[in-house]
């Protein structure tokens, strides 16, 4: 006879809806790790897209990302021709606030060479850029459709084709435009406008200059030689794509992430009070039923078995309600929400560790409990 | 009738609470002997320890001094003999309490049941025994009901059902027959003898129920702490 299920189903209204209220509060805790994921992952896209090898900054910069960088556009020759460099691509990237069917688009504009490094690498609809001026292609994020134009700066834009995930580390969706382009857009930009990119740290306005030039390495080269030969130019860096990943993580996304990871922690803490409090509840509700097991001759077993399959149950029920609800809710985040299974499943663990630390608590109560407390009416 | 084994055996058992100037003495000095078959009464005025020799001779309450033995196996001797008083309880001794102490979360059959199921027995065979029980005390009918839905004299019914359900040979009962009314008393007492004698058990209760004194073999008295024999 299984005691904690039958006592489960005694009093099944409350107990279910202590789990669906438990099961709420793990929706919160899973969207916050989605979140910190969503976070990270979007935050790297931006650096991931070109699929680039050694990434060619100003010296002295973290750039194009963490800080402003702006090398001459002509680097990318000189790059192209050093050792074990396959292709190499100038891009430059800048936000642009632009007017859309009646509401301002805060676009993230990527400027590159067709046919090099620094493109996107799945066009998702319609076509890449071709040689033309003045197309684009847009993330979908963006709102934007093939066939539709967009006016940036002083020219009217094409959009040919869309991608997805493509945004910088602050959410903002990506348009790709031909570097030719997004270089002229940087200097037609008004006197004001420069300003307040240059206030946000986006992008230093210098003409006929590019943030990064991206190199990708031939199989096999050293990653060392190429990074070592940049460095012998005065005013270049060159930084690893692990070694820009890192900074953008580091420096760019780090305060956003230390603060939701903080909040998570207060988030699993509070979820952690809370469980422990609910099964503490149960059990001290049922200690003269306890006292009366005891009297009949139930040994122990029994009666710890019943605290914590409660227990078990109670945290299985929460985590699963928790995961249901996130998994259905998910995509109507602003920002994309990103759970791993290795979450859900640390979370699982997590809820256990407490389920079971805190019916240990019950469970102490429950064998002090002395059985003639029974008999008092 | 014929007296079988010694069942209970308690000798000098003295039971005080707290020390000084708060000591109660609840017992002093107690002899007790209960032999299969009897049905013995335990009676006195309030605060006389009638409770406390119950829960004494129900292994609950450790005696301060003096020997305790159950079924012939000695369990108290200054000490507690055995560790295990709980499958002592489980095996040997029914208890029924006054307020019928039925677990609220399982039906009256159930509440019978889990003591078989306590015991190791099989769950179908545990179910028919605790049915069969049930159809004897005459709540039968009741038996898929929880006990808030059960009246205070079905409850009680029930909680002897659980009580006997093992067939413990020392039956122990805290005013058993308070909830029922006169009629039912008696016909619960006898049931209970009944049972106590198919199952060469014997029973101590407590009562002030005046109406059924004739239902017992031996009435004993306790008069502060001590045995002050009629
Ligand atoms: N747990 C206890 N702590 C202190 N005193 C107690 C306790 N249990 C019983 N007593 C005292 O022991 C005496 C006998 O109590 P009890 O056995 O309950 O009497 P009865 O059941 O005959 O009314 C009373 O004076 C009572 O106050
Ligand atoms: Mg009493």
């Amino acid at each position: 006879m299984n005691l904690a299920l039958k006592d489960i189903r005694h009093g099944l209204f409350r107990f279910v809806l202590t789990c669906f209220g438990l099961g709420l509060l793990m929706t919160v805790v899973l969207a916050m790790i989605g979140i910190y994921n969503g976070l990270v992952s979007d935050a790297l896209a931006v650096v991931k897209a070109p699929a680039a090898d050694v990434w060619v900054v100003e010296a002295g910069t973290k750039g194009p990302f963490a800080e402003a960088s702006s090398i001459p556009a002509d680097t990318r020759d000189a790059v192209a021709r050093m050792p074990g460099v396959a292709e190499a691509g100038a891009v430059n990237y800048q936000n642009v606030e632009a007017p859309h069917a009646g509401r301002t688009l805060r676009l993230y504009v990527v400027g590159y060479e067709p046919g090099r490094p620094g493109g996107p690498q799945r066009i998702a609809e319609g076509r890449g850029i071709g040689a033309g001026h003045f197309e684009l292609v847009a993330d979908r994020k963006t709102g934007l459709l093939p066939g539709e134009t967009i006016r940036l700066g002083r020219n009217r834009f094409a959009v040919v084709g869309l991608v997805d995930g493509a945004m910088n580390s602050g959410g903002d969706p990506a348009v790709y435009v031909t570097l030719a382009d997004a270089m002229a857009l940087q200097t037609e930009l008004d006197p004001a406008a420069q300003r307040v990119q240059a206030a946000r740290g986006a992008v230093s306005v210098k003409s006929a200059s590019v943030a990064a030039v991206i190199a990708r390495m031939a199989p096999g080269a050293d990653v060392d030689l190429l990074t070592a030969t940049v460095r012998q130019w005065k005013h270049l860096a060159a930084l690893t794509q692990v070694e820009q990943e890192e900074l953008l993580l580091v420096s760019v996304v780090d305060k956003a992430r230390r603060q939701i990871g903080l909040f998570l922690g207060i988030l699993l803490s509070v979820s952690a009070v809370v469980i422990a409090l609910i099964i503490y509840t149960m059990t001290m509700e049922k200690l003269k039923q306890i006292a009366t097991l005891k009297l009949i001759g139930a040994p122990d077993r029994t009666i710890v078995a019943l605290i914590v399959q409660q227990a078990l149950i109670l945290g299985a029920s929460g985590w699963a309600i928790g995961l249901m609800l996130i998994l259905s809710v998910k995509d109507y985040f602003p920002r994309r929400v990103v759970l791993e299974p290795f979450n859900v499943m640390v979370l699982a663990g997590i809820i256990a560790a407490v389920c079971l630390l805190s019916s240990a608590l019950g469970v102490r109560a429950a064998m002090k409990v002395d059985p003639a407390t029974a008999l008092g009416s | 009738m014929a007296l079988g084994d010694i069942l209970i055996e308690v000798s000098n058992v003295a039971k005080h609470f707290g020390e000084g100037e708060t000591r109660v003495d609840a017992l002093r000095a107690v002899d007790l002997t209960v032999r299969a078959g009897e049905v013995i009464a335990l009676l006195g005025p309030s605060g006389s320890g009638k409770t406390t020799l119950l829960n004494i001779i129900g292994c609950i309450l450790a005696p301060s001094a003096g020997r305790v033995v159950l079924d012939g196996e000695p369990v108290f001797d200054g000490r507690w003999l055995r560790r295990d008083l709980r499958r002592l309880r489980l095996d040997k001794i029914g208890f029924i309490f006054q307020a019928h102490n039925l677990l609220p979360f399982l039906t009256a059959e159930e509440n019978v049941a889990v003591v078989l199921d306590l015991a190791g027995l099989h769950a179908e065979e545990g179910r028919v025994r605790a049915r069969e029980l049930l159809d004897y005390l005459e709540v039968g009918h009741r038996a898929k009901v929880k006990p808030a839905l059960l009246s205070g004299g079905e409850a009680q019914r029930v909680a002897i059902a659980r009580a006997l359900a093992n067939r413990p040979r020392i039956i122990l009962a805290d005013e058993p027959t308070a909830a029922l009314d006169g009629a039912r008393a008696g016909l619960v007492m006898d049931l209970m003898r009944k049972l106590a004698v198919e199952q060469e058990a014997c029973i101590v209760t407590v009562t002030h129920d005046e109406k059924i004194f004739d239902r017992f073999d031996r009435l004993i008295h306790l008069r502060d702490g001590r045995l002050a024999d009629a």
